[in-house]
C-alpha cells in the first residue's frame, strides 16, 4: 500500500470521552488562525471513517467506554491514536472515581501521549506530528 | 431555469426547497403527517460535551426533544468527599469541573469554604478574582460568538473571532502562567498579584478589544445572512424563562435582568454597579432567539472591559491572601465547622457551591455544584418546538452547552438507519444559508 498521501494531508477525528473542554479548546485553538495546522493538511472531519488520526481527550467515562471502542473500530487502517491531556494519558485527578474506567490505553491502544492539563496548542501540533512519523513507519511495513 | 430531474445523477439538483423535503421524507406524498426519530449524540460536533438528543421530527419540523445526560459524569463531588483529600486538593479538582469556566468554579468555592470557615479576602484578591473572571469571560463569549458562527456555516467569522481571542487567552497566561485553567483563587485570597509590569499590558489589551468590538457587533448584528438564519429561530419567551429557570445570557436575552453580579453582589462586584444586560441596551425589544442571545454575549463584552478598567483604576494596595502560609490555612480549615454558599456568574449563568465542613476533619463533609448548563437545559424544550432540522445545531449551541464534538444523526426510516454525520447536519445548515442569500 502506498502512504504517501500522508505527506501531504492528515485528517483527524476528535472523541470527547467526558473531558473538560480545557483540551478540546486548546484543539480548536489549533485549528484557527494563531496556530493554523490547516496548512499542514491537517483538519478535523465529522466522521471516525475519513481518519487517518484519532484525537482523544478525557478520562473515559462508563458510558464512552463501549463507544469509543466502536469509533476505534470504525477508523481504517493504519492509524494512530493520539491522547491529549493528563487525563486521558493517565486518569490524573480522576483516578478514584468510580465513573472513570480510564485511561484511554486500557480501552483502545494508544500510540502517542500529549501530557498536560491542558497541553498548549504547539504541544498537541507536535503529538500529531509524532503520529504521522508512526503512521509513515506502518506504511513502510505494508 | 432549466428543467431538472431529481433522479438523474447527470443533472445534480442544487438544493431547494422540494427536493430537499423529497430527501428527508422519502417522497413527498407521504410521511408528512408521520413522526420520526432522531438520536444526535452523545458523541456530538455542535456540543461539547457528551450528551444525546432525540428528536421528533414531523417532516422538516421538530415535535419533541428528549434529552439524556451523564455521559461525562465523573463522579467530582464524590471524589471530593473522599477521606484523604485536603481542601487545596479539592480546589484543583473543582478546577476541572469546566476547562472554559476554570475561574468560574474555583471562585465560587472559595467562597463557599470562606463563609463556612470565616476566613475574610483582603481587598486586593477580590479585585484580582474580578479582573481574572471578566477576562474569562470575554474568553469564553468571543469563542461561542465563533462556534455560533461555524455552525451557521459562516467560517471566516468563526476564524476571526478565534484570532482575536488570542489575546485574552495572552493577558491570562501573562497574569497566571497558563492559557486555561487558571489557578488564581485560593481559600483567603489568590495565588498570584498583579505586578506593576504587568498592567500596561492588560490596559493595551482593552484598547485593543475596544477597538474591536464595534467590528465585531458589525459582523454579526448587520449581517443580513446572520440575521436571516437567527431571528425568531429557538425562541425562548420571557415567560418560558422565568418559568424553566433559566439563567444567564440564556435568561437575560428573554428580557430577564438576572445576574447574580447585580442581584447579589460578591466579591468587589458591588463597586461597579453591574447591571445585568438585555437586548433592551441595544435597543431592540427582547424576543429571546437566537440574534437576542449573540447581542447579549457581545454586549457582555463590553460590559466586561468596563468592569476591568474600573477595576485596574481603583486597584487596592496590600496583602493579595490572608493566609500567605499553606499549613497556617490548611490548620485554620481543619478547625473549621459549619455549612457555606457561594455564587459566581460565570459566562453561562450563576454557579453555585454548597459545602460543610466538620471540625477535626481535613476533607470535605457535603459538597454540593449546581452549574449553569443545568439550569439552561430545560430551556431547550421551547426553543427546539417547531423549528427545522437545519437548525438544529445553532439552537442547541445557542445557550452555550459547554460544545465541542457533534458525530452523526440517525434517521429510522421503514426499519433502516441511515446516519448522518456531522458533516451532513452541518451541509444542511450551511445550505439554509445559501438558500436563504439568495
Amino acid at each position: 500500500m502506498k502512504l504517501s498521501a500522508f505527506k501531504r494531508a492528515l485528517w483527524v477525528f476528535h472523541v470527547a470521552t467526558g473531558s473538560c473542554n480545557g483540551c478540546d479548546i486548546e484543539i480548536v485553538a489549533a485549528l484557527t488562525p494563531r496556530y493554523d495546522v490547516e496548512r499542514f493538511g491537517i483538519r478535523l472531519v465529522g466522521t471516525p471513517r475519513h481518519a487517518d488520526v484519532l484525537l482523544v481527550t478525557g478520562p473515559v467515562t462508563r458510558p464512552m467506554a463501549e463507544r469509543l471502542k466502536r469509533v476505534y473500530a470504525q477508523t481504517p487502517d493504519p492509524k494512530a491514536v493520539v491522547v491529549v491531556g493528563g487525563c486521558g494519558s493517565t486518569s490524573g485527578v480522576f483516578y478514584e472515581s468510580y465513573n472513570v474506567v480510564g485511561p484511554v490505553d486500557r480501552i483502545i491502544p494508544v500510540d502517542v501521549y500529549v501530557p498536560g492539563c491542558p497541553p498548549r496548542p504547539e504541544a498537541i501540533i507536535d503529538g500529531v506530528v509524532k503520529a504521522v512519523a508512526k503512521l509513515e513507519k506502518l506504511g513502510a511495513k505494508v | 431555469m432549466s428543467e431538472r430531474n431529481p433522479k438523474d445523477p447527470e443533472n445534480p439538483v442544487l438544493p431547494g426547497v422540494e427536493e430537499e423535503r423529497e430527501v428527508t421524507l422519502g417522497g413527498p406524498e407521504r410521511g408528512l403527517a408521520e413522526v420520526f426519530e432522531v438520536p444526535i449524540g452523545p458523541i456530538h460536533p455542535a456540543l461539547k460535551e457528551p450528551i444525546r438528543l432525540t428528536f421528533r421530527v414531523r417532516g422538516e419540523r421538530i415535535v419533541g426533544v428528549q434529552i439524556r445526560t451523564g455521559f461525562a459524569h465523573r463522579g467530582i463531588e464524590f471524589m471530593g468527599m473522599r477521606q484523604g483529600r485536603n481542601l487545596v486538593q479539592v480546589l484543583y479538582l473543582s478546577e476541572r469541573i469546566c476547562g472554559i469556566c476554570s475561574v468560574s468554579h474555583p471562585i465560587a468555592f472559595t467562597q463557599a469554604v470562606e463563609r463556612a470557615a470565616g476566613i475574610e479576602v483582603p481587598p486586593r484578591a477580590q479585585y484580582i478574582r474580578v479582573i481574572i473572571s471578566e477576562l474569562e469571560r470575554i474568553h469564553s463569549h468571543l469563542l461561542w460568538a465563533g462556534v455560533a458562527a461555524h455552525e451557521l456555516g459562516f467560517d471566516t467569522l468563526l476564524h476571526l473571532t478565534w484570532r482575536v481571542r488570542e489575546k485574552v487567552l495572552d493577558i491570562l497566561e501573562e497574569l497566571s502562567g497558563n492559557r486555561i485553567n487558571y489557578a488564581i483563587p485560593i481559600f483567603g485570597g489568590v495565588r498570584r498579584d498583579i505586578t506593576p509590569e504587568q498592567y500596561p499590558k492588560v490596559w493595551e489589551a482593552i484598547r485593543y478589544y475596544r477597538g474591536l468590538l464595534e467590528q465585531l457587533l458589525d459582523a454579526f448584528l448587520r449581517d443580513p445572512t446572520v440575521e436571516a438564519r437567527t431571528r425568531g429561530v429557538g425562541v425562548l419567551e420571557r415567560k418560558e424563562a422565568e418559568g424553566l429557570c433559566a439563567v444567564g445570557p440564556t435568561a437575560r436575552a428573554s428580557g430577564l435582568r438576572k445576574d447574580v453580579r447585580q442581584d447579589r453582589p460578591y466579591l468587589a462586584y458591588s463597586d461597579f454597579q453591574v447591571r445585568a444586560i438585555t437586548p433592551k441596551d441595544y435597543g431592540l425589544t427582547p424576543v429571546g432567539d437566537v440574534y437576542d442571545k449573540i447581542v447579549v454575549r457581545l454586549l457582555e463584552v463590553g460590559q466586561s472591559l468596563d468592569i476591568i478598567e474600573k477595576a485596574l483604576e481603583n486597584m487596592p494596595e496590600g496583602e493579595i491572601t490572608s493566609f500567605p502560609k499553606i499549613p497556617a490555612l490548611l490548620a485554620h480549615l481543619k478547625k473549621a465547622e459549619g455549612e457555606g454558599l457561594g455564587w459566581h456568574e460565570a459566562p453561562r449563568g450563576e454557579v453555585i457551591h454548597y459545602v460543610r465542613l466538620a471540625a477535626g476533619d481535613e476533607s470535605l463533609l457535603v459538597w454540593k455544584v449546581k452549574a449553569p448548563t443545568y439550569s439552561n437545559l430545560l430551556s431547550w424544550y421551547p426553543m427546539f418546538e417547531d423549528q427545522e432540522i437545519a437548525d438544529i445545531p445553532i439552537i442547541a449551541a445557542c445557550i452555550d452547552p459547554c460544545i465541542c464534538c457533534m458525530d452523526r444523526v440517525y434517521i429510522v426510516r421503514d426499519g433502516k438507519e441511515e446516519a448522518w454525520t456531522k458533516e451532513g447536519l452541518l451541509r444542511l445548515s450551511w445550505e439554509k444559508t445559501r438558500r436563504l442569500q439568495r
